[in-house]
C-alpha cells in the first residue's frame, strides 16, 4: 500500500500535559536522507523515538516500512537500525565484543569485520568503550545501527560534541551509508550538517513542522539563494534594489547593505551599477546558507 | 551463530571478570572473613555458651550469607542501574532482543558468583578449620538457593526504586547494614537473645541463617524459615518487576 520507508501522520505526544509533538506529519522515501532540524526542545527526539518504538504516540500514525513500531516490534527492529542520542555501552566492553554482541541479536547480521573496516574501527577492535574518543564512539554507534543490515537508520544528534574534523569524517560515513541504498532519518541542530547531507529537511519548531523542503528550497523560500552585500552609501535608491528581479529582501545593518535574491538578481544588480556608473565598495556575492532560512522559520525566542 | 541469550551471558561474564572490586568482594572477601576469624585461637575452641560448638562453626553460614549480600546488594544494583542510566537498556530495546535478557544475565551471573563463593567458604571451613560439611546437604542446598534468590530479589528491588546509579549505591548500602546484622555478621543469630532471634528470623537473611545453621547441623531446615525466604523472594520480585523503570 505504501512505498515510504517512514510514514508519520498527525503525530501527537504530550508529557504531563505539555505538548511536545503537536501534529507532525512527514514521509521519508526509500533511499532518501531526511533531516529533522530544530532548536533544542522542539520535539525532534520525541518524534523520532515514536518512530523507533521507544515511545507510543498519544495520537497519530507511525509506520516504518509499513509496520507500526508500537505494535510490530519484531518486524520494525529487523528493518530499522538506531543510533540513540546520549546512549552509551558497557564501559569495559571492547569494540569487537560490542560488534559481535549486537550481531548476535540479528538473524542475518552484516559481517562485523567488514563493517568495522568500513567505519575505520579495525585498529580499535580491542579498545574498551570508555577509552574510545568521541569520534570513535560515534563510528561504533553507526556500526551498531548498521549491524542488522537495516533498510532504514535513524541517527540522532550524531555529531554533537565532536570536533570539526571528526564531524566531517562522520558526514562522509553517512554519505557512504546513503550510497549503499539505506534510508536515513537524521536528527540534528547543525545547519551545515543538514545542508550537506539531507535530500529534504523538516524544520521542527515547538512541536510543529515549520517548513518541509529541500535545503535549496528552504533557502529560496526565506531569504533567497544568493546574498549580495556591499558597503552602505552606494548612491542607489533602495526601492530600485527591491525592484530587482528575484530580490526578496533588502536590509542595511552594521554599515553594509544586503540584498537577498537569486542568480538573476545578481546579474540585474551588476547591470544596475553599470547603468548608474557607480562602484559598489567591498562587494560580495555569497550563497545564502540554511542558517538564514532556519532563523526565519524558528521562533524569535530561540535566538 | 550462537543465540543472543548465550552471547549476552558470555559477554556479561567477561565484563564481570573485568571488575576486580566485585570479584574480590563477592568471591574472596567472605572466605577471607572466615580465615581471619579462624586465626583467632579462642574461636576454634568449643564453647559451652554455644552448646559445645565453636565460634568458627557458626561463622561458616555467616560468611556464606556475607557472600550473598555482597553479590546481591553491593555488586549488582550499581551495575543494573548503571545500565539503565547510561542508556544501555534503551539501546538494546531498539534491537530484536529485549533488554530483559541483559538483566536476566546479570542476575544469573551474580547468583553463580554468590554460589561459587559460598562453596569456597564451606570448602575452606572444612579444610582449614575442620568445620563439618553440612549434615543435611539437600536441605543446605535448598536453603542456600532460596537465600540467593531472596538476596538477588532484594538487590533488584533496590535498583527498581532507585532512579540513578548513585541512589542505587546509597540505598544498597542502607539495606546492606541491616542485612549484615540479620545475617549475624556481628553477632551470630544463634547467639542472639531469644526475642531478637525470633524477629531476625522474619527477615530474609535471618531466616537464611536459621535454615543454613539447622541444615549444617544435620537437621531439615524448618518450613517456617524456608517459607519466610520464599515469601520475601516472591514479594520482592513482584515489587521490582512492578517498579522497575527501563529508562
Amino acid at each position: 500500500m505504501t512505498t515510504a520507508a517512514i510514514e508519520v501522520r498527525g503525530l501527537h505526544k504530550s508529557y504531563a500535559g505539555r505538548k511536545v509533538v503537536d501534529g507532525v506529519s512527514f514521509e521519508v522515501g526509500e533511499g532518501e536522507v531526511f533531516g529533522i532540524l530544530g532548536p533544542n526542545g522542539a520535539g525532534k527526539t520525541t518524534a523520532v523515538e515514536c518512530v523507533e518504538g521507544l515511545r507510543t504516540p498519544d495520537e497519530g500514525l507511525v509506520r516504518v516500512c509499513g509496520y507500526d513500531p508500537a505494535v510490530r516490534r519484531a518486524e520494525v527492529t529487523r528493518v530499522l537500525g538506531v543510533q540513540l542520542q546520549e546512549s552509551e555501552l558497557q564501559a569495559k566492553l571492547t569494540v569487537r565484543e560490542a560488534l559481535d554482541l549486537y550481531a548476535s541479536f540479528h538473524e542475518r547480521p552484516a559481517d562485523p569485520h567488514a563493517l568495522a573496516e568500513r567505519l575505520g574501527l579495525l585498529p580499535h577492535l580491542k579498545v574498551r568503550f570508555a577509552k574510545l574518543s568521541g569520534g570513535q564512539k560515534q563510528r561504533l554507534f553507526i556500526a551498531l545501527a548498521l549491524i542488522g543490515d537495516p533498510r532504514v537508520v535513524v541517527l540522532d544528534e550524531l555529531t554533537t560534541g565532536l570536533d570539526p574534523r571528526a564531524r566531517r569524517e562522520v558526514w562522509s560515513l553517512v554519505e557512504a551509508v546513503r550510497d549503499s541504498g539505506v534510508t536515513v532519518l537524521l536528527v540534528t541542530h547543525f545547519m551545515e550538517e543538514a545542508q550537506r547531507l539531507c535530500d529534504r529537511i523538516a524544520v521542527l519548531d515547538r512541536g510543529r513542522i515549520a517548513a518541509l523542503d529541500t535545503p535549496e528550497g528552504l533557502i529560496r523560500s526565506s531569504g533567497g539563494a544568493k546574498e549580495i552585500s556591499f558597503a552602505a552609501g552606494v548612491p542607489v535608491d533602495p526601492a530600485e534594489l527591491r525592484a530587482l528581479p528575484g530580490a526578496v529582501s533588502v536590509t542595511t545593518a552594521d554599515g553594509r547593505t544586503v540584498v537577498g535574491g537569486t542568480d538573476e538578481t545578481v546579474t540585474a544588480f551588476v547591470s544596475l551599477l553599470a547603468r548608474h556608473g557607480v562602484t559598489a565598495h567591498q562587494l560580495r556575492v555569497t550563497d545564502a546558507t540554511l542558517d538564514d532560512a532556519y532563523l526565519d522559520l524558528t521562533g524569535d525566542d530561540h535566538r | 551463530m550462537s543465540t543472543p541469550t548465550a552471547t549476552v551471558l558470555k559477554t556479561e561474564a567477561r565484563l564481570f571478570g573485568r571488575e576486580p572490586g566485585s570479584l574480590f568482594w563477592v568471591m574472596l572477601s567472605p572466605t577471607l572473613l572466615l580465615v581471619v576469624l579462624g586465626l583467632i585461637p579462642s574461636f576454634r575452641e568449643a564453647s559451652e555458651d554455644l552448646g559445645g560448638r565453636r565460634v568458627i562453626d557458626l561463622y561458616v553460614p555467616v560468611a556464606v550469607l556475607f557472600a550473598l549480600i555482597m553479590s546481591g546488594l553491593q555488586a549488582m544494583p550499581p551495575v543494573l542501574s548503571g545500565y539503565r542510566e547510561r542508556g544501555i537498556l534503551r539501546r538494546m530495546s531498539t534491537t530484536p532482543v529485549r533488554p530483559g535478557t541483559l538483566l536476566t544475565a546479570q542476575l544469573a551471573l551474580h547468583a553463580a558468583a554468590a554460589l561459587v563463593s559460598a562453596l569456597l567458604v564451606v570448602a575452606v571451613g572444612r579444610l582449614a578449620f575442620g568445620v563439618a560439611l553440612p549434615g543435611n546437604p539437600a536441605g543446605y542446598l535448598i536453603a542456600l538457593l532460596l537465600a540467593v534468590a531472596s538476596g538477588l530479589a532484594l538487590g533488584a528491588t533496590v535498583c527498581a526504586v532507585s532512579r540513578t546509579q548513585k541512589i542505587a549505591t546509597a540505598v544498597g548500602s542502607a539495606v546492606f547494614f541491616p542485612a549484615m546484622f540479620t545475617a549475624g555478621v556481628w553477632v551470630p543469630v544463634q547467639a542472639m537473645p531469644d526475642t531478637l532471634q525470633r524477629i531476625v528470623g522474619l527477615t530474609p537473611f535471618g531466616a537464611a541463617s536459621e535454615a543454613l545453621d539447622t541444615a549444617a547441623s544435620g537437621g531439615w531446615p524448618g518450613w517456617a524459615a524456608l517459607g519466610v525466604m520464599a515469601l520475601w523472594t516472591g514479594v520482592l520480585t513482584g515489587a521490582s518487576v512492578r517498579w522497575f523503570r527501563w529508562q
